[in-house]
């Protein structure tokens, strides 16, 4: 088998066709090639969530998909979020909650809490925290992250 | 107080107050600068064959097959290293009697714990340097492991280092009164308990790191590195690798959580520098998950034998204990391996009058990975040893736990005092804050609730803990012992002729708010709104000399070189105002970034007027005028070896006897932390601690076998706490300033991780009690707990 393989994909709406090595994760190729630094790698096993990405609108574990996975898919990471300005509440409300510490966590963070905002969640501390249990954050203890997606559901927030 | 006025006497805008941080907009937006982030011209990336074998004599390593493979730069054995680096001891002088043993960034000759770095492999890339790290061979001749602590100082087991007679690193007795006759007095209930701390890492989410440059033409190293003491390592690479201090530039950006786990001298990032200065390129170390939880420090594991006696009155009449822990192979450099049982010897029953008091440790050497200092170092141990022995006595004498704390607390009209092991203490609040503890959770309508609901089949239980916090420390906690680790921080506050104000400290930032709470002081006292306020820490050539962010000193120690820096910043530029303006400095204020009358608030002149006349039209000023617009100050404490904090807090659990599973319902803490800069940084301080505490006391557990291999190396089985099992958490404030400052601020960051597993299992035992069943074993898992029950 090829060691490498041309890939066709968009990235923040930014279309593009790369070589890519047949063992390499896509968010190996988000980060090392397209430079798109902001998805953060913590586990490499799909365990922590730090890398979760939207892929053709699912959310996706960047670590646990290869880059030739993505021929031809549609991909927003948290950069690209930032400049269409999607999520734009949740940021708020996570700067208001002061909803991150070190940071690290927040590109998957942000990723599956705009994933039960949008997909509709009710402001149900119980049902967010669920939604949030494969993402794994050491600094804050959760509560503030909590706050901001009810912060976000409910309207309190002018983004 | 009397004194001269300061930013207390007046009205504040930031101080107190929940402003924001600055730093979450970009950390949002996928714009942080981690390590793993930084790109460098011509940048190599490193990867470590990592022993396999807990305790060997290293006979071969074959790296012929990885230096071949296309993309490798260059492969490293400890034989090639050892030539360029000054082996490194972990002892301090202070902790008298410690020894341990030359340690070298990769092994030479003997490997003493699974995950020591053999082999170092530079490539083009990090893959094909894994891929060149699985061609080394490695041929180890097995010794007999030593992995548990508990037999590691019997005759029979072997020595891990030839040169000692045993492996006992470091021990101290604490003895005060008479222990043997309290204990002895036919009044008093006597209740004995062993205790077992687990093994917990800190599983930053981002892994250690770094990426070293080294410039031959300069002779210049910089490095840098997801760490939270920049100073002292620019002083281990100058030292251990032959540099100039001065031509080592050691850089901390965004750091994705630290905990402890990122201060101590790690080989593998040694080796990274050294490797950058023999190949004259960048180099970049990641460690992948698995080299985290083989490498990064661990801590507690401790086997603590307690005694309390208590008299029927509920007044404790002698506290002792013997504890016994295993740091690993090597006392860690610089900061050493025995501060945490220190901790345990210096803390336990700290918040109690306590007249008698015995405590010994030993601490011992194993082959397992190193521990060393790791958030609330020591305060998990010792503030369950004491809370849960004095529960569990209250449960015996048929007294109330809330009572046989009010009894034995320390009067909050004491201070100063010290508590039985010495510790000098002042400006504490532990009645008070038990007190608000007991109304804001309910207390009593809750006990009611729990024997309700036992007559139900629910078993639920509260769990108390009074404790202290070590903060602010003074050179007494390292300093006086040799090492290269400043208590004293630095703070530059310049004003620049656009009227912004530009902070530069040497207390560094993990997400917990450094930068905030400076710009906040800043702010404040200087006179400009918060947003002209720029904030720059983490860099050993641009910020004041200092150490750093450990032991919950950023707030009390860099804020108050903040505070006075810019009094002093604001000083002279109303000295320079009162000249142009042809007033006195005593008759202008600075507010809202202008020069005003203090009378009234009338605007006399922006500061960018007058910075731009200082700077620009120096002309129109007197020449014996000579305005620098900059002022540094330094601080450090001086009276108090450290500056304690107190906390009060409260578990509510649910037991499932049939699973054994613990489920933490409520969890209530009520700080003392001095003057609350930012409210809403504290509370996260206070909750993020908490979590990490219920992790330490339900879940966290670094599982060896008898061969000292980690057994649960992945985040999969390393349980760490998730948010669908974790409570809101409820924060109050009680606020006694530290009178060691003028800001008034202790430190916040590790009450939680302290306090809150003696807490827990507190509840767990207050829960588990009507079933005749007891654990003193952390991680309270669900299979000890049915052990505990008899069920398995």
């Amino acid at each position: 088998m090829a060691q490498t393989r041309m890939i066709r994909l968009t990235v923040n709406g930014e279309t593009g066709s790369y070589t890519v090595p047949v063992r390499q994760n896509l968010v190996d190729f988000i980060r090392n090639d397209l430079g798109l630094t902001g998805s953060h790698v913590g586990c490499e096993h799909g365990v922590c969530g730090a890398c979760s990405i939207e892929v053709n609108g699912d959310l996706v574990r960047g670590c646990l998909m290869f880059a030739v996975q993505a021929d031809g898919a549609e991909i927003t990471t948290i950069e690209g979020l930032a400049e269409s300005g999607r999520g734009a509440a949740l940021r708020a409300a996570f700067t208001a909650r002061n909803a991150l510490q070190c940071g690290y966590c927040t590109p998957g963070m942000l990723a599956t809490a705009l994933d039960y905002v949008e997909g509709g969640g009710a402001a149900d501390r119980d049902a967010i925290r669920a939604h949030l249990s494969g993402n794994y954050c050491r600094c804050t203890g959760y509560q503030s992250i909590v706050d901001a997606v009810c912060d976000v559901i409910e309207g309190r927030v002018e983004a | 107080m009397s004194g001269p006025l300061t930013i207390f006497d007046r009205p504040r805008d930031y101080i107190g107050q929940p402003v924001p941080r600055a730093d979450t907009k970009r950390l949002l937006q996928g714009r942080g600068t981690f390590i793993d982030d930084i790109q460098l011209p011509r940048m190599l990336h490193a990867a470590f064959v990592r022993s396999s074998v807990a305790h060997g004599v290293i006979t071969g390593i074959d790296v012929a097959e990885a230096r071949a493979l296309p993309g490798v730069v260059a492969v490293y054995t400890g034989a090639d290293i050892a030539p360029h680096v000054e082996p490194y001891v972990g002892v301090l002088s202070h902790l008298a009697g410690l020894r341990s043993a030359p340690q070298m960034p990769l092994a030479v000759g003997v490997t003493r714990w699974i995950g020591e770095p053999l082999a170092m492999i530079v490539a083009q890339s990090r893959a094909v340097a894994e891929d060149a790290a699985a061609l080394v061979t490695v041929e180890i001749d097995p010794l007999e492991a030593v992995t548990d602590m508990e037999t590691a100082l019997d005759p029979a087991t072997p020595v891990i280092h030839a040169e000692m007679d045993s492996n006992l690193a470091w021990e101290r007795t604490v003895d005060v009164g008479d222990v043997d006759a309290a204990f002895a007095r036919d009044d008093v209930t006597v209740v004995e308990r062993r205790f077992r701390f687990g093994r917990h890492t800190g599983v930053t989410l981002e892994t250690r790191g770094a990426v070293a440059a080294y410039d031959p033409s300069e002779d210049e190293l910089t490095f840098w590195y997801s760490g939270q003491a920049p100073h002292m390592m620019q002083f281990i690479f100058a030292k251990h690798l032959g540099l100039p201090e001065e031509n080592v530039r050691v850089v901390s950006q965004d750091v994705g959580g630290s905990f402890g786990i990122k201060i101590h001298t790690y080989g593998d990032e040694v080796a990274t520098a050294l490797a950058a200065k023999l190949l004259g390129r960048p180099v970049k170390f990641v460690a992948d998950r698995m080299e985290s939880f083989l490498s990064d420090i661990h801590a507690r594991d401790h086997v603590v034998d307690g005694r309390i006696a208590v008299d029927a009155e509920g007044r404790v009449a002698a506290l002792a204990f013997d504890d016994i822990t295993g740091i690993g192979p090597f006392s860690m450099y610089p900061r050493t391996s025995a501060i945490e049982a220190n901790q345990v010897l210096n803390l336990t029953g700290a918040p109690y009058v306590i007249g008698n008091y015995r405590a010994h440790a030993k601490v011992v050497f194993q082959n397992k990975n190193m521990m060393c200092q790791y958030r609330a170092v020591g305060h998990p141990i010792a503030m369950a040893v004491a809370d849960c022995l004095l529960e569990d006595a209250a449960h015996e004498i048929g007294m109330d736990v809330v009572e046989i704390r009010r009894r034995n607390l320390i009067p909050d009209d004491a201070y100063p005092t010290q508590s039985a092991s010495g510790m000098k203490l002042d400006d504490l609040s532990h009645h008070k804050s038990l007190e608000t503890l007991v109304e804001t959770m309910d207390y009593d309508a809750r006990r009611a609730e729990h024997a309700k609901l036992r007559e139900d089949g629910i078993y639920r239980g509260l769990g108390l803990i009074s404790m202290v916090e070590v903060t602010n420390p003074s050179p007494m906690f390292y300093g006086i012992g040799g090492a290269p680790i400043a208590s004293q921080d630095g703070a530059t506050i310049r004003l620049d002729a656009g009227g912004g104000v530009h902070v530069s400290s040497s207390v560094t930032e993990q997400g917990q708010g450094t930068n905030a709470i400076l710009a906040q002081i800043a702010a404040d006292v200087f006179g400009v709104p918060i947003a002209r306020v720029k904030v720059t820490t983490g860099d050993t050539r641009t910020t004041p000399y200092g150490g750093g962010t450990w032991a919950s000193r950023g707030a009390g120690i860099g804020g108050e070189a903040c505070l006075q820096a810019a009094q002093a910043l604001k000083e002279q530029v109303l000295e320079v105002a009162a000249v142009i303006l042809q007033s006195a400095p005593g008759k202008l204020d600075i507010r809202a970034g202008a020069v005003v009358d203090a009378e009234g608030g009338a605007e006399r002149m922006t500061l960018s007027d007058l910075a731009r006349t200082v700077y620009y039209r120096g002309n129109e000023l007197p020449a014996d005028l000579k305005p620098e617009l900059v002022a540094t100050r330094h601080y450090r404490v001086t009276d108090f070896p450290f500056v304690f904090t107190n906390c009060a807090m409260a578990a509510e659990v649910e037991v499932d006897p049939e699973t054994g599973f613990v489920q933490v319902l409520n969890f209530w803490a009520v700080e003392d932390c001095g003057r609350v800069i930012n409210p809403v940084l504290v509370d996260e301080q206070v909750r993020g601690g908490v979590v990490q505490g219920i992790g330490g006391a339900l879940y966290e557990e670094c599982i060896y076998d008898a061969e000292g291999q980690l057994q649960n190396a992945t985040m999969a089985d390393y349980l760490v706490p998730m948010a669908f099992e974790m409570p809101d958490i409820v924060v109050k404030h009680v606020e006694t300033p530290t009178k060691t400052s003028v800001l008034g601020a202790k430190g916040a960051g590790e009450a939680g991780t302290g306090g809150a597993p003696g807490a827990v299992m507190n509840a767990v035992n207050d829960a588990l009690r009507p079933l005749g069943a007891e654990i003193h074993q952390m991680p309270m898992t669900p299979e000890r707990i049915l052990r505990a029950l008899g069920k398995v």
